[in-house]
This record gives structure tokens, C-alpha cells and sequence, in this order.
């Protein structure tokens, strides 16, 4: 996958694992989530922030997680933490960065020349380490699409429900409404900088009749895919995110013309007395992807 | 002389008239007499077997210095009356005792002080853990313990291998004829199957309870008739870790994963029809395994015709939902199964013979269709090792494993592929406990193997699109994560012998050496 591919990869689940357990990190692949996120922050205990370092770069040097998407949450900004956490991470080999509690598309920026300046000390590829920022505030979700569009590296911002319930002052009983505005400024400022969006975690494990409703109700409103605590959520996501039989059937046909029509010179044309052009074709590929990622689709696409 | 697990027999063994295991069918058309117990009858007009103490009963018994004493297990880690049959053993000081338990979990540790000095000398047991599995490992017990599994200590009790001159059962109940039950009391277990074969085979037999029933305490698991004593004690042990709360499902996703595996290899075989047997432990992936297998039965619109052997609640739970024919019980693993024991006509306890002892007229287990146990290590060649540790160290019980793999149809080992830095398959399993030819699929949290000598499972499995590998790719995953262990050393002495169920030797435990560094 080159850089772009990279940036655009299906993400549906982004798993959080605390680097501080070898029992965690040693096999997350069997899970197959679409994503690790290797966790130096608050699943580790501030004691323990050196040893965690040590579990993460040996894993990602030595084990094989089978192609699935390799990131770190490093430690805010606000902490003495974050700038070995870059090097560690970038170091190792990791995919991307998620950086924790950003507020402003400057944060985005200190970690880029850390980033920067790790690459070249451990001589990784200029610009292979991606990006992503965990939205944890009401500022920093009202600054969203400037965080978006603070590094061509950022490929998605996601929204930390913990955090920020905390500063809104409410506790989840209202069924989300509470987050409502914040998921729909960062679905839209995603979108308008070009990257993904991710939700926030789902802490009640042995809920999971409400994680299934919380899960429709962000792929609805457009997220890309939601963060992981526990394997258990993943099938559950996945599933709903899994297109159905007839729209993989109607996306094959939308991409198969689409591409027939272009050969013939035609730019917009009726199918199944639905007017259709370009602008259809990116939706149709993305519901092919989804399908072949959900082991779906076997055709020839 | 090697055995058909490839482990070679020492030859001192072999002149003490031990032979090889040569595998599961090397025996048949066997014809024997039974031995058994020295029968001292009470007199008429002796209404009460009740004693004041424990050392009364062994004034009452003629206990003396060389005899076999046995306990039984169905009070688990709650167990309190090893102990203090042993500490009063120490206390008057009696010497040259040998151990015939059905097996030892973590209570009773005390008896490793005992092995060291010289009180206890011998031991057979299905079970042993903690600190006398070290004080055996470690070689301090005189003799060679012998180490058995379920089957064959009733095979050796009955052919007269064992001999137990007393036997002490802690019984939930019991009246002061001897009328003992796993129930009724203020510890409760449930089944007392383990025990009825002791107190049916022993010469002497006292029953230690701490809940007198008023006369007849029936329905008794074990009957007056083969009681010569009863002692009353404050406790017989902690309620608490005799029978555990409902075993509830696992939330460990790994666990879960190798179960819902489990279940869709049993769905791919011929076996999962209706009326199908089952058996399985209490692990994470095996009651999951029940679980699951409830919307599987409910789909296909089967039922099982039956569970033998050690009962969970939700065992019982799918034979409430009549999703089991009935439920054959030798041991009650949690509180819902100790209530559902006897209540229900249909979950009914069994005799350990009955369950599964391999020189009888035919054990239930010889009709089982699906086994799924566990393991500490699976070798390359299906060997599985339930009893030593990764620092070979006596830490486990063989108990009904190699039984009912050698005679289910189906022999699913289910375990995770890595235990911390430990490989769970491997090249060679530090001690065999149940060999190869009795072992038919591995599922691991990393993919399934199948037992090559079973290319009808493989059609099966393959029809059904189940994905496989050969169990040496398994090994290779394990190392590739943990890397290769060193092989443990040991000294030369052999400290136990792991014995088939068809009294053979299927391996030996030699004494642990101390760890060097610089070796």
C-alpha cells in the first residue's frame, strides 16, 4: 500500500490495547480487527510508562500482526511523556500516531516535527508515519476541521467520549443526544478536510444490545468506523457495517456501467430509471471494499 | 523398551514387572477376578457407629504404621478433612503411611510436610498440585508415587493393585449408621461417586461428617453397610470452594473464539445427531462449549441423549430445557448441579466404575460421542500432558482425561496456543498423560488441527469448509511468538509413574533438578 492507500484504509474497528500486557499485544490479529491501537496513555500506569515503551517496541519488532493497520496512543502533550513516545513508537515501526486530548491544529504540528525528526534519527521512509488526533473536548471539537487539515499525515479524528462527557457535564443517560453536536460537527469537518471519522468507545462490555444501537447510530450519520475495547465488539461492527447482498449487487452494477459508459464516451445515463455519473462511482467502490472486508464479495471487481 | 507414546520405560521398571503401554485397544477378551475388602461385621445390638474422635476411630480400625489411607476429592480446594486426618496421623505418631486419594487439589498442603519427614512414604493419586506435587517432584517422597486416572484407579482397586485398609470419607450428611450423602449438610457437594468406590472396596471405613442426619439419612450416596464408623468433626470444609457459584459464561474473547471453533467442528461431524453423548469440564472454553451448543441444538431441532461425568449448571440448564435426555454425575462442580443431583430424575449419579473404568462390563464412557478437555501441552504426535508443568513439576490431575479420550468418538482438545511465555503446542510434551492415538482434534485460539490418523474426520471437516492445518504449522505459530523452550533437565531418579488406564506405563516423572544457570 502506498501512502495515499494507507491513509484511506477501511477502518470499521480501531482496537485499544494497553502496551503494558504481553497477553494483549502478543496475537490481537486473531480478532482481526481493522486496526491496533497500541496504548501508552491512560491504560498505563504513570510508573509504568517506561516498561510499556520497552513491551511496544519489541512487539511491533518482532511479531507479525498479519497486515492489520499497527498504531500508538501516545501521552498529551501536557505530559513529559509524549516526545519519547514518538520515538519509541516511530522506532518500532508503527503505522501512525494517535495523539490524545488534541485541542488545536498546533498540537497536530508539534507532533508532526517530532514525528519528523524520528524518522530521520531511526531512517524510516520521510512521511510513513500517519497521523490521527483524538478529539477529548468541546474546544478541540469546535476547532475539528483545523486539526483535520493541520498535516497532509492526518488520515481521521475521533471523537473521546470519556473526556469529553466529563467537560459537558452529562453522563450518557440521555442515549447520546448529549454527544449529538460534536458527532455531527466532526462527521462534517472530517468529510470537508477529506479524512475518516471514528467514534468513541463503548465502555459497558456485557452491553452489548446498546453497543449494537450506538454502532448503527454513528454509521448512519457517516462515521468510518468506531474504537474497540474488547474483541468481543468487533463482529458486531463489522456486521453492521457489512453492506447487504443488494447493495453489493447494485454497487457491482453501478461500477460495471459506469466504467462502460465512460469507454463509450457517455458521462451521465439511466439504470433502472436512476440517473447516475461519476459522482456515484467513489460510493459504489466503497460498498465493493466493504464487501470484500466482510468476505462478501466474490466477483471480479 | 519404548511405549507407544515413544517414552522409554527405565529398565528398573520394567524388572519390577511394570510393562509398556502399547496404546488404547492393546488389551481385550480380558477375564479377571475381583478382589475384595476384609469385612468386620457389627454385632447385633450395636445401634450407633458414632466415635468422639478421629483417633478413636483409628484405636477402632487398628491403625498402625505401614498402612494405605484414602480420601477422596469431592470437596475440591474445600476440602478439611484430609487435613486433619493427617495432622492427627503426625500427632500420634504413626509412620510409613501411604496415600491412595482419588486426587489432591490445594487443601491438605500440609501433607507435604509430612512426605519430608518421613510419615508419608507412599502416594497414588489421579491429582497433585501445590506443595506436594513439589515434595514429590523434588523427591522426597520414598517410594514411587503413582499417578492414575480415574478409570484406572478403580481398575486397580478391583484387580487389587490398591489396597486400602482405611478409607476416610467426608461425607455433607450422614447418620449414625453410616448412611453418608454430598447432601444435606452445611457443606454440600453433591456426588460422592469417587468416594462410594472407597468405601466399598476398603477394609476399614469411617465416614467424617459435620451434619448428623437423624436415621435413615437415605437417599444416601454411600450406605451404611460398607461404614464401620462415623466421626462427627466442627467442619468438614470451606462451602465456599466445595461448589462455587453457577459457572457462568467466559468474557475472555479468546476463550470464547475457541469455543465457538469447538462447536462448529462438532456441528461438521456425524456424531452431532440427535441423541448424541457429551462430556466435558469446567474451563472457560468448555462451558462456553455448553453454551453454545444450546442454539446449535435448538437450530438444528436435536437434543443430546446424555452428559457424563463431572456437572456444571449449565448442563443441567439444557436438560431443563429439554435439550438433555439425562445427566450421568460423578462429580458436581457448582452449586446448581449439587441441587439438581437427585432432584430431577433425569441427573442421577453413577458409579466411578460406571463411569469409566476400563476392566468392567462396559462403562458409560464407551458409548460417549463427544469429549472436549483441555490441556497443559499437545506434542506433534497428539500427545497431551495434563500433570506436569513447564518446569516439570508435579501441577495437575490426568482424572477422567485419558479415559474419555481413549473411548469418545471424539476427542476435542481445546486450549489457548500460548499460556504466557509458555508454547502450548510443542515438540515433545514433558510428560504424556494421554497418548496420541486417543487425541482427534487440537482447537486453538490460532486455528484446528486434526489427528492425520483420522481422515474421516478430515472429509468432514473439509466438506463443511472448516479451515485446518497441520498441527506442526501450530507448533511453528507457538514458537514464532514465545520462541523454542529449552528441554527441562531432570536427574535420573524417577519419582512417579504415570499409569495407563489398563495399568500399563505410559510415562515416567523424574525427579526435578534444581535450576543452574550456568548449565
Amino acid at each position: 500500500m502506498n501512502i495515499a492507500e494507507r491513509k484511506n484504509r477501511l477502518r470499521r474497528t480501531m482496537m485499544f490495547l494497553s502496551a503494558q500486557r504481553p497477553n494483549l499485544i502478543k496475537d490481537p490479529y486473531l480478532f482481526a480487527p481493522d486496526s491496533l491501537i497500541f496504548d501508552l496513555e491512560d491504560a498505563v500506569a504513570e510508573n509504568q510508562k517506561d516498561a510499556a515503551r520497552f513491551s511496544l517496541y519489541h512487539a511491533i519488532k518482532n511479531l507479525d500482526y498479519h497486515g492489520i493497520e499497527r498504531l500508538v496512543r501516545i501521552n498529551a502533550l501536557d505530559t513529559p511523556h509524549w516526545a519519547e513516545d514518538v520515538r519509541v513508537s516511530v522506532a518500532s515501526g508503527i503505522d501512525g500516531i494517535r495523539i490524545a486530548k488534541c485541542e488545536t491544529a498546533q498540537d497536530v504540528r508539534v507532533i508532526e516535527q517530532a514525528v519528523i525528526s524520528a524518522e530521520q534519527e531511526f531512517s524510516r521512509e520521510p512521511g510513513s508515519v500517519l497521523l490521527m488526533a483524538a478529539l477529548e473536548s468541546p474546544l478541540a471539537v469546535l476547532n475539528a476541521y483545523e486539526i483535520s487539515k493541520a498535516s497532509p499525515r492526518m488520515f481521521g479524528i475521533a471523537l473521546s467520549g470519556g473526556d469529553f462527557r466529563r467537560c459537558l457535564r452529562t453522563t450518557g443517560a440521555g442515549g447520546g443526544v448529549d454527544m449529538f453536536t460534536a458527532r455531527g460537527l466532526m462527521v462534517l469537518s472530517a468529510r470537508a478536510a477529506g479524512i475518516q471519522c471514528f467514534d468513541t468507545v463503548y465502555t459497558k462490555l456485557d452491553d452489548l444490545e446498546g453497543f449494537e444501537k450506538e454502532t448503527r447510530l454513528i454509521k448512519d450519520m457517516g462515521f468510518d468506523g468506531k474504537s474497540i475495547v474488547n474483541a468481543r465488539q468487533i463482529k458486531i461492527v463489522h456486521d453492521i457495517f457489512a453492506p447487504s447482498k443488494a447493495e453489493i449487487a447494485e454497487a457491482e452494477r453501478v461500477v460495471m456501467a459506469i466504467r462502460e459508459n465512460a469507454e463509450k464516451g457517455i458521462g451521465i445515463f439511466q439504470l433502472d430509471g436512476k440517473m447516475l455519473d461519476i459522482a456515484f462511482m467513489e460510493g459504489a467502490e466503497r460498498t465493493i471494499a466493504l464487501a470484500k472486508a466482510s468476505g462478501l464479495y466474490k466477483g471480479g471487481l | 523398551m519404548k511405549n507407544i507414546a515413544g517414552r522409554e520405560i527405565p529398565q528398573e521398571l520394567l524388572d519390577q514387572g511394570w510393562k509398556p503401554h502399547l496404546g488404547k485397544d492393546s488389551y481385550r477378551d480380558i477375564e479377571f477376578r475381583k478382589t475384595g475388602p476384609k469385612v468386620k461385621i457389627v454385632n447385633r445390638g450395636t445401634e450407633s457407629k458414632l466415635l468422639n474422635s478421629l483417633e478413636e476411630a483409628f484405636r477402632a480400625c487398628g491403625m498402625r504404621d505401614g498402612m494405605t489411607l484414602s480420601f477422596h476429592h469431592h470437596f475440591r480446594d474445600g476440602d478439611y478433612v484430609m487435613e486433619q486426618v493427617m495432622r492427627e496421623v503426625a500427632r500420634l505418631g504413626f509412620q510409613d503411611i501411604k496415600l491412595a486419594c482419588t486426587s489432591i487439589g490445594s487443601s491438605a498442603q500440609v501433607v507435604a510436610d509430612y512426605i519430608e519427614q518421613g510419615i508419608v512414604t507412599g502416594l497414588t493419586t489421579s491429582g497433585i498440585r501445590d506443595r506436594i506435587g513439589e515434595a514429590v517432584s523434588h523427591g522426597k517422597l520414598k517410594e514411587v508415587a503413582v499417578l492414575r486416572s480415574h478409570g484406572g484407579r478403580i481398575r486397580a482397586i478391583e484387580e487389587g493393585s490398591i489396597r486400602i485398609d482405611i478409607a476416610f470419607i467426608g461425607a455433607s450428611s450422614c447418620d449414625e449408621y453410616g448412611n453418608a450423602s454430598g447432601k444435606g449438610g452445611k457443606s454440600n457437594c453433591g456426588s460422592l461417586s469417587y468416594a462410594e468406590a472407597d468405601a466399598m472396596h476398603a477394609d476399614r471405613v469411617v465416614v467424617v461428617t459435620d451434619t448428623l442426619a437423624p436415621y435413615p439419612n437415605k437417599p444416601s450416596h454411600i450406605d451404611g453397610v460398607y461404614v464401620d464408623y462415623v466421626v462427627r468433626v466442627d467442619e468438614i470444609g470451606d462451602p465456599k470452594k466445595i461448589a462455587s457459584a453457577a459457572a457462568r459464561i467466559t468474557t475472555n474473547p479468546r476463550d470464547l473464539k475457541i469455543s465457538e471453533d469447538c462447536v462448529n467442528v462438532m456441528r461438521a461431524l456425524p456424531y452431532f445427531k440427535d441423541g448424541f453423548s457429551f462430556q466435558t469440564g469446567v474451563g472457560g472454553p468448555s462451558i462456553a462449549t455448553t453454551i453454545f451448543l444450546r442454539e446449535h441444538l435448538k437450530e438444528l431441532g436435536i437434543k443430546m441423549g446424555w452428559i457424563v461425568g463431572g456437572i456444571s449448571t449449565p448442563m443441567v440448564d439444557l436438560m431443563k430445557e429439554g435439550l438433555v435426555g439425562a445427566i450421568a454425575d460423578v462429580q458436581d462442580f457448582d452449586l446448581g448441579a449439587v441441587e439438581s443431583l437427585g432432584e430431577d430424575p433425569r441427573h442421577f449419579d453413577i458409579s466411578v466404575s460406571e463411569y469409566a473404568n476400563p476392566f468392567n462390563k462396559g462403562a458409560f464412557i464407551n458409548k460417549l460421542d463427544f469429549v472436549i478437555l483441555s490441556a497443559l501441552e499437545v506434542d506433534v504426535d497428539f500427545n497431551v500432558n495434563v500433570l506436569t508443568g513447564s518446569d516439570g513439576v508435579l501441577r495437575g490431575a490426568p482424572g477422567g482425561h485419558p479415559d474419555t479420550a481413549a473411548c469418545a468418538k471424539c476427542c476435542i482438545i481445546v486450549t489457548p496456543l500460548v499460556r504466557g511465555r509458555i508454547p502450548t503446542v510443542c515438540d515433545r510434551v514433558v510428560t504424556v498423560t494421554t497418548a496420541g492415538d486417543s487425541v482427534d482434534v487440537l482447537v486453538t485460539d490460532h486455528g484446528i488441527a486434526v489427528n492425520p490418523a483420522r481422515q474421516d474426520l478430515i472429509a468432514h471437516l473439509d466438506a463443511a469448509g472448516i479451515h485446518h492445518v497441520d498441527i506442526a504449522a501450530l507448533r511453528d505459530m507457538a514458537y514464532a511468538i514465545v520462541g523454542q523452550p529449552d528441554d527441562i533437565r531432570f536427574e535420573e531418579r524417577v519419582v512417579a509413574v504415570v499409569e495407563a488406564r489398563d495399568g500399563t506405563v505410559m510415562d515416567v516423572v523424574r525427579q526435578a533438578k534444581p535450576f543452574d544457570i550456568n548449565e
